[in-house]
């Protein structure tokens, strides 16, 4: 028993046991219900080994939308805590546990994904690509995501989760006060996920940069994909941070190294400035595509074209800039002089600027447009204003001074929230359903998606404006509970309540999704919102090659000048095309990685060792591997396009 | 796959062009990663404790051998890629793997550096100045070890299967990598070893 009792979660309570049976009966479920639709066969040739962008994105989003529900389960079970006043429901070891992982997930296992998984679909498609410039290595980064994702959640269940926060500050990270595994869960899965996301960065760029459509010029790339641009910038910069504080974060809890040790010269300062020179960019990471989003659902429902382009793209760029100056504000009361926390103020409030631009310029174009109040457009609706008190409670916040009496309460809570949630959250809930019909065939029921949408809202309002005033009256957050004394009470059960309506919205959304797979009218539409980009310019379902001849791109509006304005889109005839092979290498390669990763976890170092072998062993394949992939013939093309109704001309 | 004649062998396909613009954008996440690195270690440096500043454990000999292997090495792959790009197998071959010995005889004055260091009581956990110092020499020394599997590679491949585009342009990245790896050594050596030297 010795040696297994290493892998007993240290506060075990009935719901560990109950999701230790739920998980084991669901992963029993799935298999057996593969293997009696025999499904085995379809699921390795067509999603485990495929390299094609359009599943990959589609993968991600399966998976965000799984981590979304994890993550949105640790919030009830918060916001359950918390609703009255010296609730028992959770001890405090759990409830720091639930604050850290629900962090943790919805930041890097949830919205990460769900953009990676948006930019995947849209951005070979806008650019009019057949690809991405590296579809192996995008396959290899999904499914480095996916095993980081997996070995994350494992922790609820074997060993414990972490507990020290999702910033994981040092010395309260370190092994005298975090002595349970949970810790080093969270260095290793998200090293894992890290670097596929430093190798979509490096992917799309690429992409980006080398694989447009003729005439498509930078200054005439859509906005998301302009955003992705930038956002691979600061993933290629930000990044790399993250994976040297995870290491030495690692080697300080396995190999007893003196990083951010109290003693032997160890700086735990240093673990907070590392974490927070990639956090903060992090976060644009994540803000960044959103807007980009945004700028896509906005013209297209108010039928004009984006108000201000150039600014747009401009302040994208300084957006991405700013991000890396920053920093400091995250710890504005851990003692740095004036001077420098003054210096760090200032750059703060400047992104105000380029993001208050941006804020107008998505006004104007909606200025005497002619505005579809469809689910996707409500949602861009809601996030300006929503997102505009956000961003202004932001900017009281950069206030290093007036910080001193918001910093660590519910008032920083609600911030975060309020851009994360409306930012976040709404454009890819309003961009998945925007694109749903691209990839799926059909369009999702706006009757069912508007009652979500409304409960969503409302719910977010009721759930974190009480924070910002329990808050400024000194609720500190991440405590399990509080006095009645403190008054906090009524506000935290509207709060509750709040959650309460969110976490109903989510189950609209679930039921918007399966009452339309099964209502829906399957007629391909390949344009059903009347789009202006070029993702819309082919057929629906997308054919595997995406465009049978590559688009001709003579403005910012390609696909709108051709139906329009008789713009020719699609010129000259069929040639074959050349099309990458599918591999199980990558899914592999990232099951070592788990090994790798489970082995370090629990100090087990023959299983680290052999997962790394592994890994080598999927890197030499690689490179001893001759694969010049396959040709779709002209005649295949020209009966796909038959199939489909003809490639318009 | 079509190929451009008007180009060396290694820009010659779209896709050989790709990967190069990744590779170099990759070696761009390196740079912040051993930017990272020197951060850490310039903010660690005199965090020595009780253990040894790094004048007391530093030697010029071993590390001007190092200097030596890793600097003409560089200048050996360069060599290698002109042959490559005269065609000329044999020559390329050949000075591949004199890059590859003289990356060896660097590792192994770097491990005999690294077994001097913890006899003489600076080990991975005496304090924060000779953790950031083995991780940062590590990381580069990992660095290296991987390029000689991944050279090693190559070079059978060329052997193998010739100087076509596609080893080529292997090659090609392969000396990139090589010759970046040398780029952060010169940091090494300089803000590591030479102002620690004169740190007295």
């Amino acid at each position: 028993m010795g040696y297994f009792s290493r892998f007993a979660v240290p506060h075990p309570s009935p719901a560990i046991y109950a999701s230790m049976i739920a998980i084991a009966v669901t992963v029993f479920l799935i298999i057996a219900g593969i293997t009696y639709f025999k499904k085995w066969i379809y699921l390795w040739d067509g999603w485990i080994t495929t390299v094609d962008h359009k599943k990959i994105g589609i993968m991600y989003l399966i998976s965000a939308l799984l981590m979304l529900f994890r993550g949105g389960v640790d919030a009830l079970m918060m916001r359950a805590q918390l609703a009255v006043p010296d609730n028992k429901l959770l001890d405090s070891q759990h409830y720091n546990e639930v604050f850290s992982t629900h962090g943790v997930i919805m930041v890097l296992f949830m919205a990460m994904p769900y953009i990676m998984g948006l930019m995947n679909f849209v951005v070979p498609l806008q650019i009019g690509a057949r690809d991405v410039a590296f579809p192996r290595l995008n396959a290899v980064s999904f499914w480095l995501f996916f095993m980081g994702a997996m070995l994350f959640n494992l922790s609820f269940v074997i060993g414990g989760s972490p507990d020290a926060g999702w910033s994981s500050y040092f010395p309260l990270a370190g092994n005298e006060f975090s002595p349970h595994v949970g810790t080093n869960y969270y260095m290793i899965s998200i090293q894992i996920a890290g670097i596929g996301t430093l190798m979509t960065g490096i992917n799309f760029l690429t992409t980006i940069l080398k694989m447009r459509a003729p005439g498509m010029t930078l200054m005439r790339m859509p906005m998301f994909t302009w955003a992705s641009l930038t956002t691979c910038i600061i993933i290629i910069f930000a990044f790399p941070v993250l994976t040297i504080a995870l290491l030495m974060g690692t080697m300080d809890r396995l190999f007893a190294t003196k990083f951010f040790t109290i003693t032997d010269g160890g700086m735990d300062m240093l673990w907070a400035n590392l974490f927070w020179v990639w956090g903060h960019p992090e976060v644009y990471i994540l803000i960044l595509p959103a807007f980009g989003l945004f700028s896509e659902i906005i013209p297209t429902f108010s039928r004009r074209n984006i108000y201000g382009y150039t600014s747009m793209v401009a302040s994208m760029v300084l957006i991405s800039f700013y991000s890396f100056l920053v920093w400091t504000h995250h710890f504005f009361t851990m003692g740095q002089t004036a001077y420098v926390n003054s210096i760090f103020s200032i750059t703060t409030m400047i992104i105000a600027i380029p993001t208050g631009i941006k804020i107008f310029n998505w006004l104007f174009t909606m200025w005497r447009g002619r505005i579809r109040f469809t689910v996707p457009m409500l949602y861009c609706l809601a996030f300006i204003p929503l997102f505009t008190i956000g961003g202004v409670t932001g900017v009281m916040l950069a206030m290093s001074a007036a910080d001193y009496q918001y910093h660590n309460t519910m008032f920083l809570v609600a911030h975060f929230h309020n851009v994360i949630i409306p930012g976040v959250v709404f454009a890819v809930l309003g961009a998945s359903t925007y694109y749903w019909p691209k990839m799926f065939g059909f369009v999702l029921n706006e009757k069912i998606g508007k009652l979500a949408f409304w409960f969503l809202v409302i719910g977010f309002c009721l759930a974190f404006f009480p924070m910002y005033i329990t808050g400024l009256d000194g609720q500190a957050r991440r405590m399990y509970t509080y006095s009645e004394d403190t008054g906090f009470g009524p506000w935290n059960m509207v709060a509750t309540i709040g959650a309460v309506c969110m976490a109903i919205s989510f189950v609209l959304i679930v039921y918007m999704i399966y009452y339309s797979i099964r209502n829906a009218k399957k007629e391909a539409v390949s344009d059903p919102w009347d789009a202006r980009n070029l993702e819309w310019a082919t057929h629906t379902p997308v054919p595997e090659y995406n465009f049978a001849i590559i688009p001709q791109v003579n403005s910012r509006e390609a696909f709108w000048d051709a139906k329009y304005k008789g713009h020719p889109l699609f010129k000259g005839d069929y040639e074959k095309i050349h099309m990458p092979n599918n591999s199980g290498v990558p899914f592999l390669m990232s099951l070592f990685f788990f090994a790798l990763g489970f082995g370090l976890v629990f100090s087990m170092w023959y299983l680290a060792i052999c997962g790394l072998i592994g890994v080598f062993i999927c890197m030499a394949h690689r490179s001893f591997e001759q694969d010049h992939g396959r040709y779709i013939s002209v005649e295949e093309i020209k009966e796909t396009e038959a199939k489909y109704g003809g490639t318009h001309k | 796959m079509k190929v451009d004649h008007s180009q060396p062998l290694e820009y010659s396909t779209e896709q050989n062009r790709l990967n190069i613009l990744g590779f170099w954008i990759f070696l761009g996440a390196e740079i912040m990663l051993f930017g990272t690195l020197f951060t850490c270690y310039f903010t660690l440096v005199n965090r020595t404790s009780d253990g040894p500043i790094g004048a007391e454990i530093f030697e010029i000999t071993p590390v001007l051998m190092e200097t030596f292997l890793l600097l003409t090495s560089s200048f050996v792959i360069g060599l290698g890629i002109h042959a490559m790009r005269l065609g000329n197998k044999k020559a390329m071959q050949a000075f591949f793997i004199l890059t590859l010995l003289l990356g060896i005889g660097f590792l192994a004055f770097e491990i005999t550096e690294f077994i001097t260091y913890y006899e003489e009581g600076a080990t991975l956990q005496t304090s924060a100045f000779t953790s950031i110092l083995f991780t940062t020499l590590g990381t580069h020394g990992a660095h290296v070890s991987l390029g000689l599997f991944w050279g090693l590679f190559i070079i059978l491949q060329v052997r193998k299967r010739g100087i076509t585009p596609v080893t080529a342009n292997k090659s090609f990245i392969f000396s990139l990598y090589w010759h970046f790896l040398d780029v952060v050594w010169i940091f090494i050596f300089t803000f590591i070893y030479m102002k620690g030297l004169t740190q007295l």
